[in-house]
Formats: structure tokens, sequence, C-alpha cells
């Protein structure tokens, strides 16, 4: 069945100066009830992979850098 | 795909769910046994799953002497639920309940005190004085965490559990699950199994059309009703569902219980307020609903007359705990308690006992009716359970299953059980060109809040029925990109269950109760005479089957003026006319 993607803004962003995944920190993708942030393997830095957010902030409080921001949904704004 | 390996491993005591209940049934089952394997199976981290992930701003049934009694309790949460209860289990959780909060305490939680050192409780409920505050509670997992290391628990984080494995004796022999991360299939033989997986917080769909936008941790998506329901275990008062005061647009409390005793209230557009009592029942949501529709809605919490130390302190509550995003939000609508009362609407539908009651029979041992399957907090049918309730049944739960390893032998694996569910789980990673998991999810949501949202009408539910055997057909052709997805395909796998069984549930039930939680359009008196039972659900020749399991004689006595106090929570007006648009009354239940 053909398919579409369709972009949509993520609550979850991520200071890419701060972030220290480079160095093999993997804190706010551990903490996330949903699974939702990754690191991309080629930068070295965390991002969220999936729009499926419950704004529950474990990812921003345990962030060692404070390079984590959660946002409220856009649909919630 | 092929690299995905089958891992069997074998413990004693398997717990699922690794949230509240759950990390306190593995504690407890390790410490009545220490020689136990005990593994604590979490579907997303144990530091940060569940209800409570950042935390909880209190408690709400807390039952402490000098301030309740056990006997009170029982009372006040039998007439709460219009009556269906077994008050066995709610003793057995309120003669536990001060116990719990002192072991607690005594791990390094931290609850509200007064000068002298004692509780400083708080009245919310209509009758007693349950609730303590935790101003603090933003760490009560780093406690439960603590414990679980100190106790030596075994822990297995990101492995979402699918279904219980039975012995051919139809006790339990342990479950099977699969890593959202590689996609590797487990097998986890047990002697005991503590199911504690959470509410079925993915049922309903909030009305801002966002997925995970729920009340509940959207992680707890109904998967331990599903797996209690193909184990052939009996559910119970699925009917009576969860549906919440929320802040509109946003997914936590407003929130009545923290900000009532320090003079906060539920008002309508005219700034005046309708109920007596902020407790959450479902005949206060029923006047909930009744404002919202009946032309003096919206409804809002007003706070905008406290002073300025008042609401700076329940600003450190309510954004610091629980829900803490709830700043956020506000802060982007530009909400000032100070200034403006804040808009609340009511959630989505969901199934979850620490609220209502909606879940896996339990006996007061926390015994499901599948043997050497134990079943403790939100998804165990003990009514109006909350934080505290999931504590006291994982305590009853890990130290039953614990007990129980010295009595029986490790069942043997069926192969068959292996196979059919490896097939099962993994049949989405190798279809191709099927259907997107999220757009599934989407359709099955919206069906459930068009067919089955109280008020409930009778055809409107048997078209959802209709509906949800739709999507059972769609279920084969879901296809999953990666082992992430796969774990959101599976997951709608078990809230179509939850969406069937809330359903078929709700048509078994031919009266109204529990105010909005079961309105019936067509059957809108309360029937003692036919329904004084619990409605029961379980799987029986392979089909949702219904019956009424005939309730326990009261061992607390309840008096005429206790059996209706939650029938007035409406404020009536001086005249002695409750104020309410004649159309509306009719239109609700008794």
């Amino acid at each position: 069945m053909p398919t579409a993607f369709a972009p949509v803004s993520v609550p979850v962003r991520v200071d890419e100066d701060l972030c220290i995944a480079h160095k093999g920190c993997t804190v706010c993708v551990d903490v996330c009830p949903l699974d939702v942030l990754a690191i991309d393997m080629v930068k070295g830095k965390a991002y969220m992979k999936f729009d499926e957010c419950w704004y529950c902030m474990p990812c921003e409080k345990d962030c060692p850098t404070g390079a984590v921001t959660v946002d409220i949904p856009y649909l919630l704004r | 795909m092929n690299l995905m390996e089958t891992i069997t491993q074998t413990v004693d005591v398997l717990v699922i769910g690794g949230g509240t209940a759950g990390p306190m049934a593995a504690v407890k089952a390790k410490e009545a046994n220490p020689q136990l394997r005990v593994l604590l199976l979490e579907k997303a981290n144990v530091k940060r799953s569940g209800a409570i992930s950042m935390g909880m701003d209190g408690l709400n049934n807390a039952v402490v002497p000098g301030f309740a009694t056990p006997e009170q309790y029982v009372k006040e949460i039998t007439v709460a639920n219009d009556g269906i209860v077994n008050q066995k289990t709610v003793m057995a959780y309120a003669q536990n309940s001060y116990a719990m909060i002192q072991e607690l305490d005594s791990w390094g939680v931290k609850f509200e005190k007064d000068e002298t050192g004692d509780y400083a409780m708080r009245k919310v409920h209509h009758m007693g004085t349950y609730v303590l505050p935790m101003p603090e509670g933003h760490d009560i997992k780093k406690v439960l965490y603590r414990r679980l290391k100190r106790t030596r628990v075994e822990i297995t984080n990101r492995l979402v559990a699918t279904r219980l494995l039975l012995a051919e004796d139809g006790s339990v022999a342990g479950a099977m699950a699969f890593d959202c991360r590689t996609g590797d299939f487990h097998v986890i033989r047990a002697k005991s199994v503590v199911l504690s997986t959470g509410a079925a917080g993915r049922l309903g769909l909030p009305a801002s059309g966002y997925l995970f936008g729920t009340y509940e941790n959207p992680t707890n998506a109904g998967d331990g009703y599903s797996m209690a329901y193909h184990a052939g275990a009996e559910l119970s008062g699925i009917e009576c569902f969860q549906i919440n005061p929320l802040i509109k647009d946003y997914n936590g409390p407003a929130c009545a219980y923290v900000t009532g005793p320090f003079g906060g209230f539920t008002t309508n557009s005219k700034g005046e307020r309708f109920i007596e009592c902020d407790y959450w029942s479902g005949q206060m949501m029923q006047e909930f609903y009744n404002e919202l529709q009946g032309g003096n809605g919206p409804v809002f919490l007003k706070l905008n007359h406290l002073a300025e130390e008042t609401i700076s302190t329940i600003e450190t509550i309510l954004h610091t705990n629980e829900r803490p995003s709830r700043g956020r939000f506000h802060a982007g609508r530009g909400t000032d308690y100070r200034e403006q009362m804040v808009e609340m609407h009511i959630s989505e539908i969901g199934l979850c006992s620490g609220h209502s009651a909606s879940g896996v029979w339990v006996d007061e041992r926390a015994q499901t009716t599948v043997r050497g399957l134990y079943a403790a907090g939100d998804l165990a049918c003990v009514p109006h359970n909350y934080m505290l309730g999931a504590f006291v049944y994982g305590k009853f739960a890990g130290e039953g299953a614990a007990a129980r390893c010295a009595e029986v032998e490790l069942a043997p694996v069926d192969a068959d059980q292996v196979d059919r569910e490896r097939e099962r789980v993994w049949a989405p990673l190798s279809r191709k060109d099927g259907l997107p998991p999220a757009q599934v999810e989407y359709k099955l949501r919206r069906m459930v809040n068009d067919y089955l949202q109280p008020p409930k009408v009778t055809r409107k539910m048997e078209i959802g029925l209709a509906r949800f055997e739709g999507i059972r057909a769609d279920l084969d052709r879901i296809s999953a990109a990666g082992p992430h997805e796969l774990m959101r395909a599976m997951e709608v796998h078990a809230i179509r269950d939850c969406a069937e069984m809330a359903a078929r549930a709700s048509l078994f039930r031919t009266e109204s109760r529990w105010g909005l939680y079961h309105n019936r359009v067509d059957y809108p008196k309360r029937n003692d005479a036919e329904w004084f039972a619990h409605a029961q659900l379980k799987k029986i020749d392979g089909r949702m089957a219904c019956f009424k399991r005939p309730i326990e004689p009261y061992i607390v006595a309840l008096d005429a003026q206790d059996r209706n106090a939650y029938a007035h929570l409406r404020i009536h007006q001086d005249d002695g006319t409750p104020a309410v648009p004649a159309t509306v009354e009719a239109a609700h239940a008794e």
C-alpha cells in the first residue's frame, strides 16, 4: 500500500552545543518512558526520533548538561 | 531481521511492570526469601517509568490513626463506588495503609508533617480525611530504585510483555516478551507472576487528537488487561470507566486535591461553585459533565482569590511534581493563577482501578483467578486504590508470589504457545507494505470516543463492537519498520482488546451506575434489584463472556445517610431547586 511522510514539529529540542552524546552519554534516551529519543551516530547528538511524547520531562530533568528542552506538543499548546 | 534471537531464562518470581506496585512486589518477594530469583521486567526504564515517573504530589487515600479508621475508609469507598465493592479487598488495603506510609517514610519518601511531626492530613473526600500531601514527592522513583538495588532484585528494561505462559493445568508458568530495541523474543519461565502493568491509558483519544496526550502515562496501553484476559483471568467492573477532570488541552489535573485544602475550588463560567466535593467519583464527574454541557460551562479551577504566598506554594507543588510541564503549558497560554481561572475539561476514557474500579479481579491477597498469577496497582480491581493502594497490593502480591515458590514446581514450557506467540509478535516485521501502527491506533481510538464515551447508548456501542471487529482484521495487515514500531503495533492489539472489553461490559450492565462512568441513556436508573453485583468478563471458549459475580456480604454496614452521601454532590440553590437546567437533569442518571 502506498504511504507518504508527513512532517510534524516534535516537542523535544536538543541543544547540540551542550549535548555530550558523542562522549557516550545516553541519559535522555535511557529514561524516556516511551523510548522516543535516539542518538544520531553521525553527529553524536541526541534527537527526538518519534513524535510520541508525554511531555513528562525526565529527559530534561536528568540531562547532565541541560541540553534538553521539552516543549508542549503544538497540538496542545 | 534474521538476526533476532529467542532468549529463554528461568526465575522464581516474575514481576511484569516496574512503575509503582511492581517495584514494591519485587522488593517484598525478595525480602520474603532472599534466595529466590526475582526478576522485574519493565517496558520502559524502572528509574522513570509508570504513573509516578516524575513523582507524586500526595497520597489520596491515607488511612492515618486519629484521622480515620479502616472501617470509615471502607464505608467511604463503598459509597463512592455505589456499593459495588468486595469490602474485604478495600479493608485489607485500609488496614495496611498506615504501616505502608511508615515504611515508605523510613525508606526516605517525604510526606508533609506539621510542627509536632504528625502527618499533615487534609480533607478532600466527601466524608472522611484521607489526603496527605507530598510537596517533595518528586523523587519517589529514586527511593524505590535504591530499594530494588539494595534487595538485589534483577531488572530488565525495554522488554514488552505480550502474553502469559500457561501450564497444562491452567496455572501461570511465566511470560513472553520482546525487546523494543532489538526485536529479540524472550521466554521467561517462573513459578509465580505478578502483573502490575498499570492502567489502560491509551483507550480513548484525547480531544487534542494527540495520541500520547493521555491522562495516564501512555506507556500503559492496557497490555496487562489484555494479557490477563488471554490467560483466562476474570476481569471486573470494566464498564466503570475512568474519566477525570483535567486542565483543558493539558493532560494533568488542575488540581483540586492539591489546591482544595488551600482554598481553591471548581466553578462554572459564572464563578459559582456547583459541586460540594472535589473528590473524583463518577457522581462528581456527572455534575462536571452537566455543567460543561448545560450552558453554564466551561468549568474552571479558581485560585485567583488566594493570597500570593498561597499561590506560590501551590505553584511549587504543581510545577515540580507528577506533571511538571503543567507550568510550561500555563506559561504558553499566558495563564497565571494570580490573574486567570484555569479552564478545565473532562479526559478521554480509560480503564484504571486506581481511580475508578475497572481491573483484573483480585482477592484480598492480590490473587487473580489464575493460579500463580497476582495483580496489583492500577490494573487490579480494588476500587479507588491510588498510589498507596498500589504499594499495599504490590506488597501482598510479592509476598504471595514468594510463598508460592516453596509450594510448586516449575511447569514445563509448552512449545506450541511459544511458537504461536513468536509468530504473532514478529509478523508485523516481515509484512511489507502494511498499515502503519499509528494510523490503526488513531482510527481505533477515535471509534472508542465515537461509540463508547458516556453517556453510553446501546445502539452506538453495538456499532462500536462491529467497528472493533473490523479493526481486528486490520491487525493482520499492520507492518512495523523496526522493533520500536513493533512495540506500537503490539500495543494496538492490546488497545483493541480493551475497547472490546469496554463495550461488552458496558452493554452487559443494563442499568446506570457510578454517575458519568456508566451512564446508560437507555437504562437511566440504578437498578439494585438486578444489578447489585459485580459484572465480570472472561475468555470462555475463545470468546469474551460476561457474567455476574455476587457481592460478598459487607463487613462494614452502611446506614441510610452514608448510602446517599455521594448521591447529592450538586450544590442546591437557596430555594431548594438544584442549580442545573431541567433538560440536563432529565437526561442524566438518577
